[in-house]
């Protein structure tokens, strides 16, 4: 299934404003996460887990084991720091 | 006719004029609390020319909403009102409103420190500050998690990684 991905702050400027891509069915947005990682050298540096990345799932705050479903929204960003 | 709860602009807001409108005829209102965050000259010791804050359109509207929900439920305010800017700040540059009308006063005090303790560290907002090193991705901090974990929800914004991968 095909999932649309967004990215914010810093992760935005490493891969650009987002992507869509194919997914397995009983996706993750932690096995999303890591299939991004898996793509290549610059995904793997701005998402790699010993770096902090918060996700929403559909423009909600999740943590990586929310399921992902057909068209969702998944957005990969740095911590906030609004306010 | 009360405004709209939450607007993300890039243009200033007035003060006077937004808490007259929060107020509106509402005669019950006997307490305005508000908050008003500004562009620092210095973070972390470091001086600070200027800021650029992005957000996350669509999300942040909706999260903020979701926090004035959960103020309603907790306080007994009548209104609530967040402006956010974004784009290109300087100091000493409004950059965040929160105000809330109450009955009493102790409501609309608790309601705007909740507000902003929340927003802090859930609502998708980033600065990036300009200082005379070069621009940097200013950092969360622990203790605005700390600040909202005082209210009884978890924020685990700033912690290096969440949890275990999925």
């Amino acid at each position: 299934m095909r999932v649309s991905i967004r990215y914010f702050a810093s992760v935005r400027e490493a891969l650009g404003p987002g992507e869509s891509i194919e997914v397995e069915s009983g996706a993750t947005v932690g096995s999303v996460r890591s299939a991004l990682i898996a793509r290549d050298a610059a995904h793997a540096a701005a998402l790699h887990r010993g770096r902090a990345v918060r996700s929403a799932l559909d423009q909600l705050l999740c943590d990586e084991s929310a399921a992902v479903g057909e068209g969702a929204e998944i957005g990969f960003f740095p911590p906030v720091t609004g306010g | 006719m009360p405004t709209a709860r939450v607007t993300v602009q890039h243009a200033d807001f007035d003060l006077a004029v937004e808490v007259a409108a929060l107020r509106g005829d509402d005669p019950g209102v006997g307490a305005v609390a508000t908050f008003i965050g500004t562009v620092r000259d210095r973070n972390d010791g470091v001086g600070v020319s200027s800021m650029e804050l992005e957000h996350y359109p669509g999300m942040t509207e909706r999260a903020i909403e979701a926090m004035i929900d959960e103020a309603m439920r907790r306080f007994e305010i009548r209104r609530a009102r967040v402006i956010h800017r974004i784009g290109l700040l300087q100091p000493p540059d409004q950059i965040v409103l929160v105000a809330v009308t109450s009955a009493h006063r102790r409501a609309a005090f608790e309601a705007c420190e909740f507000l902003m303790d929340y927003l802090k560290t859930q609502a998708p907002f980033w600065k990036k500050e300009r200082t005379p090193a070069g621009v940097r991705w200013v950092d969360a901090r622990s203790d605005d998690d700390a600040a909202l974990a005082r209210w009884g929800i978890a924020g685990r914004n700033a912690q290096p990684e969440p949890g275990p991968a999925a």
